[in-house]
């Protein structure tokens, strides 16, 4: 999604430096009330009262998550579908509140969740960038400054005034990760985005990611492309069933969590097909 | 002068915009109020956008495009003239008639604020599930729309109260003040809804036939001093009563709304506003949750 968080102070404030610490999640547990009903209705909600009976299961999506990570590190965060990567990733980015524990953050947070690549499809990609950055803060002037950098950048040419209803899944994508990188955030939250494009768009990203980490920034990929992440990232964090299962150095989790899955290094899994 | 306020500014953007944040346990239960509002109005120009574009969408496709703004409503005063002017055996006039037309115009305001703002949260799922931001922004935003909507409808008002001849003087300036306790009010039920919306997912269902009965029970389709007195009770638990009450003193009587009207309306029009603001706020992180 179009998601962004940005102050206009870029050249006010020093870069933080690098190891100082840029996301702190202590004891995080997030539960979600699912109603068993596929709609709640009124009348669903009255007969239920009547029986009094309670339609609502809890789900625990994250329990007891702690981790650290300083500045400059790019994060990588694997696990089973399911495990509570994307819940993780919301609740850094401020968007699901904890039921438990406590998150800091420190720095911009520009994020590119899975969910929602512009949030309506029948408005034109270009208006879907203004409110999306309005929503997250920018002001109009701010907007206009970038506006050109993250067209370009997402080379969809004229399609940035057509509804995005027309656009392909990968013009989608594109232009998502597009507004994400270019508003200099310091931590970039990715949430299954790394296949974007073709190959060539796969490269120009993944240069832009480098190069935000070589500006001390920060980076939390959410990913099941195993080769990408042992790549980008330094550090892993290893999810499983709401937990963390493991957390350090890239190779070591990489290593664990593929003979965990059993799937072994084969290019099928280190590939995002 | 201004050297001394260009800082001054800048510290206390930069003193909002911290960019440290800390995201603890709270799902129901009121955020701090004032940086709320401020964050809120940080962001108004998201609310003015997302209806300028809500209102260019509506009326792209059509033949007559924006041209319907002023058409829609007017055709629906015929209408209601009619069924008015039938009912009551052709004994009504143009002065009448200027009534409604202010009436409905009005109503149609409040009806397209609170039947836009009960879908504003639930569609703007995308926008909440990846973005931090006051959600009191959405339904506000619908009331925008309806504002917008509104406005082009006074000229055709104008025109109307001029060909009924009725009396133009400064006490036209009070529709200003009632109007404004219209849109707070309209607030107040757009955040209401919005929220219910969220929960109850038929509440839009309900909305359009609630809206009907609403302005039934309102003095628009007839003057407040008709209403037989063993119904009069009703008319006058109505909160838009006094609102459209004053409006048709001022406008079609020709002087002062009369200030037990004028209290009676900024008492509920604040009180809207209040428990659909406070209730919509305590609710709004759980939203993300919910759609």
């Amino acid at each position: 999604m179009i998601s962004l968080s940005v102050s206009e102070h870029s050249d006010a404030l020093p870069a933080p430096a690098t190891g100082g610490r840029a996301v702190r999640v202590d004891g995080l547990s997030v539960t979600y009330r699912a109603a068993y009903e596929a709609r709640p209705t009124l009348r669903n909600t009255v007969v239920r009262l009547g029986r009094r009976q309670r339609m609502i299961r809890e789900i625990d999506a994250l329990k007891d998550v702690s981790f650290e990570v300083p500045h400059g590190t790019v994060l990588g965060i694997v696990g089973v579908n399911g495990a509570g990567k994307s819940t993780l990733m919301r609740t850094v980015a401020g968007i699901l509140p904890p039921t438990r524990g406590r998150v800091e953050v420190e720095g911009r947070v520009s994020t590119l969740l899975a969910l929602g690549v512009g949030f309506n499809p029948d408005l034109s990609g270009r208006e879907n960038v203004v409110l999306g950055g309005l929503a997250a803060g920018l002001r109009r002037d701010q907007l206009r400054a970038k506006y050109d950098e993250i067209a370009e950048f997402a080379e969809l040419g004229d399609f940035m005034d057509l509804p995005m209803r027309t656009y392909s899944s990968g013009m989608y994508g594109r232009l998502a990760f597009s507004v994400a990188v270019n508003m200099d955030p310091d931590i970039l939250l990715v949430d299954e985005a790394l296949s974007v494009g073709d190959a060539r768009f796969k490269r120009k990203s993944f240069d832009k990611m480098r190069e935000l980490c070589d500006h001390a920034g920060t980076i939390l990929i959410v990913s099941h492309a195993l080769r990408s992440i042992r790549q980008l990232c330094n550090q892993v964090l290893w999810m499983h069933k709401g937990e963390v299962a493991m957390f350090g150095d890239a190779d070591g989790v990489i290593d664990a969590y593929s003979r965990f899955m059993d799937v072994g290094e084969t290019d099928v899994a280190l590939e995002d097909l | 002068m201004s050297g001394t306020i260009a800082p001054r500014r800048r510290a206390r953007e930069d003193e909002f915009t911290a960019e440290r944040h800390v995201y603890e346990p709270h799902r129901i239960g009121l955020p701090p109020l004032r940086p709320y509002l401020r964050e809120l109005w940080r962001r108004r120009q998201f609310a003015l956008e997302m209806s300028r574009t809500a209102l260019r969408a509506q009326h792209f496709n059509s033949v007559l495009g924006q041209f319907w703004l002023v058409l829609n409503p007017l055709l629906l005063t015929f209408v209601y003239f009619l069924l008015v002017d039938i009912l009551r055996s052709g004994t009504r006039g143009a002065g009448f008639f200027a009534h409604l037309m202010a009436g409905l115009f009005a109503f149609n305001f409040l009806s397209g604020s609170v039947s836009q703002g009960a879908r504003s949260v639930v569609g703007g799922g995308r926008l909440i599930l990846n973005t931090a931001f006051p959600r009191a922004l959405l339904p506000i935003s619908s009331v925008i729309t309806a504002f917008l909507r509104f406005v082009p409808t006074v000229g055709v008002y104008a025109v109307m109260h001029v060909i009924a001849g009725l009396a133009i003087g400064p006490h036209v300036l009070w529709a200003v003040p009632i109007f404004a306790m219209l849109v707070v009010f309209a607030t107040g039920v757009a955040m209401l809804v919005a929220a219910a919306q969220v929960y109850f997912r038929d509440v839009s269902s309900f909305l359009p036939y609630l809206m009907r009965i609403w302005l039934y029970g309102s003095p628009v389709l007839y003057y407040l001093d008709e209403v037989p007195d063993h119904l009069r009770w009703i008319i006058d638990l109505n909160p838009l009563t006094p609102m459209f009450a004053s409006l048709s003193e001022v406008l079609n009587k020709g002087h002062a709304p009369s200030a037990g009207l004028m209290l009676w309306a900024l008492a509920w029009a604040v009180a809207a506003l209040l428990v659909g603001g406070l209730l919509f706020m305590s609710r709004e992180r759980d939203f993300a949750v919910r759609l």
